[in-house]
């Protein structure tokens, strides 16, 4: 079985591009022309340059010693919190805004949940002189309000998003709107493997470069390039999609995604999309989607607003179905507890996002010989205020 | 043969086509709206299935369908409202607008089966991609006789064009510049615009065309049947409806000066 997209863009049963009219000629564009951008020498000696120099990558495979003794096994994270701007995030937006100057592109849009995308687009805006405008829906904006006021400082535009539920989706919903009305200077970059065809296929090879590292590094570290174990935490899925792309097709390699579950699945305040989600269709791709009975597409909750999106990308429906990757949900208390027990034990604040796979550990049941990798995605600095919080609710 | 195709059989200029959200205002006038838009004798009457993300429109269209969804209303409710049949008799001929997902998760065939029966004669949906359709969808719309209706924008090539002409069975419709639903345009985004409506006229294709977005007047609507067999109007019939407090006045006022009758 394949789990790489074919060539109408379908991951098994999802995928596509159902897309209004509108967009048909940019996308069309994109599709025609992305793995040929992509692949060009020049291109990847550009993103290679700065994905070292600028980013700082490789990022390192850091064998967390005290967290590997607390569940007896061997863990390994792998550190995107240390990427430039301080998560995976800018390993797509990177890619995405050479190739959107490939098209001669000036204008750059893109949507954010917690600002992490947002914040590594204004940054890439910054760094190639480009116009940046970000949508964010109103609510986000309130709650990740220092990812504003940084996307503000590097120049970008946020314009809120005061349609529907005012969050990750709606903001979506803008920035596709914003391109119908800008066909011709704008290009969008979308925050994760979402979206019509060729964008989940796209972002997951930017992010691929999560697992091809993790390839060479647990080699050097251990002698085998394979883990028993890659997890990840899986909003959209980026970093997921990142993590597991050069393992998809190695069964000995389980793949983990570990999903938000919020305040419990059955509690109406979730976003573990696997579980409650239905084949549907959103942003342009069909995919498990959280919706009522009559496919109105439903608010998801989660205490990270990275991972509160109703759906999840296609290429991860298709893992989900087929059985290849396994999914976990997370519930807001266990991710807070993996969270403060990382901090404890490694010195590392992780994003709240990361936290939910971290949490995942308490449910493997790891044998002291296996081998583990978790996909830091990102750091803590922008959840402190939470972490503040329930730290002193705690107490 | 479909109502539809009799329209534009026997009518090639001035056809007026009205959007409304069902559900909105309140969530039972759809059957009156649709009444005093067949007595102020509109030619077509779109009728919006309301969607949580609507994509492609602006914010006028957003909201009413916000606030249909918040009153209730779902395709379940909609077929429910007009299960007397009223549509087949009426004059006008009805199509459903909506997005693919709600359509999807009543049942695609079951959707067209329905549809067909209530008398509506074709259906718009925007995030339906032609390819899809042809691959997928076609032989069940055609199975139950209901048109399907493709867009086309300025940026659409000529070759795109000639493939949506190809599938489509009834009319195609003109978006009039690249935006979301109810936007205006400035005088030089006119220039180009008429110069887009004349190339597409131009091309002879087989499918009548409509224009739609941003008609919102009798001088917009008069100047988009210079390049086309008429016009659809969506945004300002539901600010109409939105400002009205007798919707029956409202709705005959609104089309007679889209008319110019006095
Ligand atoms: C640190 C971090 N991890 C994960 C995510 C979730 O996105 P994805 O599932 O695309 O990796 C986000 C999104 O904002 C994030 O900021």
């Amino acid at each position: 079985m394949s789990y790489q997209v074919n060539e109408k863009g379908y991951y098994g049963n999802f995928g596509g591009a159902f897309i209004p009219e509108m967009l048909y000629p940019n996308v069309e564009e994109l599709r025609e022309k992305y793995l040929d951008i992509m692949y060009e020498k020049s291109f990847q000696n550009e993103l290679k340059g700065l994905l070292r120099d600028y980013v700082g990558r490789p990022s390192p495979l850091y064998y967390a010693e005290r967290l590997s003794e607390h569940y007896n096994t061997k863990i390994y994270l792998k550190r995107e919190d240390l990427n430039h701007t301080g998560a995976h995030k800018i390993n797509n937006t990177l890619g995405q805004i050479l190739l959107a100057k490939r098209l001669g592109k000036t204008r750059i849009i893109a949507e954010t949940g917690a600002g992490q995308h947002g914040v590594a687009t204004a940054t890439v805006c910054a760094l190639m002189g480009l116009t940046c405008i970000v949508y964010m829906g109103e609510v986000d904006m309130e709650r990740q309000a220092p990812n504003v006021a940084r996307m503000k400082l590097l120049g970008a535009k946020v314009i809120p998003a005061t349609s529907g539920s005012r969050t990750l989706k709606d903001a979506t919903n803008e920035a596709i709107r914003d391109w119908i009305n800008n066909p011709v200077d704008t290009y969008y970059i979308i925050g994760s493997v979402v979206g019509p065809h060729p964008y989940p296929d796209m972002v997951a090879r930017f992010q691929s470069v999560i697992s091809e590292e993790i390839k060479k590094q647990l080699k050097e570290k251990t002698g085998n390039e394979n883990p028993d174990y890659v997890i990840a935490c899986v909003g959209g899925g980026s970093n997921a999609a990142g993590a597991f792309y050069h393992y998809l097709d190695n069964k000995d390699v389980k793949l983990i995604a570990a999903e938000a579950a919020g305040k419990g699945i059955e509690s109406g305040h979730s976003a573990a999309t696997s579980v409650l989600g239905k084949p549907g269709i959103i942003h342009g791709s069909k995919t498990l989607l959280m919706q009522t009975e009559d496919g109105q597409i439903i608010e998801p909750y989660s205490i990270s607003a990275g991972l509160d999106y109703p759906g999840v990308g296609p290429q991860h429906a298709h893992l989900f179905e087929s059985g290849r990757a396994q999914f976990g949900s997370i519930t807001d208390e266990e991710a807070l507890k993996a969270a403060y027990l990382l901090c404890k034990l490694e010195g590392i604040i992780p994003a709240l996002e990361s936290a939910h796979a971290l949490a995942y550990l308490e449910k493997l049941n790891a044998k002291k010989e296996d081998v583990i990798v978790i996909n830091l995605s990102g750091r803590g600095d922008k959840d402190l205020a939470t972490y503040i919080k329930f730290n002193e609710q705690a107490q | 043969m479909n109502k539809l195709n009799k329209l534009f059989r026997n009518k090639q200029e001035d056809i007026l086509s009205v959007y409304f959200t069902a559900g909105f205002p309140k969530l039972d006038d759809t059957k009156i709206i649709i009444r005093e838009l067949e007595n102020a004798g509109v030619d077509m009457i779109e009728i919006g299935m309301p969607f949580s993300d609507p994509l492609a429109d602006g914010p006028t269209i957003q909201r009413s369908s916000e606030k249909a969804l918040e009153n209730g209303m779902s395709i379940k409710l909609l077929f429910e409202q007009l299960s007397d049949q009223s549509l087949v008799s009426i004059k006008a001929s009805c199509l459903l607008m909506g997005y693919l997902n709600p359509v999807l998760q009543y049942g695609l065939e079951k959707f067209c089966k329905d549809a067909a029966w209530l008398g509506i004669s074709g259906v718009i949906i925007p995030d339906l991609p032609l390819q899809e359709y042809v691959d997928e969808y076609k032989t069940i719309f055609e199975k139950y006789d209901l048109a399907t209706i493709f867009l086309i924008t300025p940026q659409t090539s000529e070759a795109r064009i000639r493939f949506i002409d190809e599938h489509s069975n009834s009319f195609i419709y003109v978006v009039s510049s690249s935006s979301t639903t109810g936007a205006t345009s400035s005088d030089e985004e006119k220039i180009a615009q008429e110069k887009y409506f004349k190339r597409i006229q131009s091309m002879q294709l087989k499918n009548p065309l409509l224009i739609g977005f941003g008609i919102s007047d009798q001088q917009s609507f008069a100047n988009a049947c210079n390049y086309a067999s008429g016009a659809i109007i969506g945004s300002a019939f539901i600010k109409e409806l939105d400002h009205s407090i007798d919707l029956k006045k409202s709705i005959s006022s609104f089309v007679n000066r889209i008319k110019n009758k006095p």
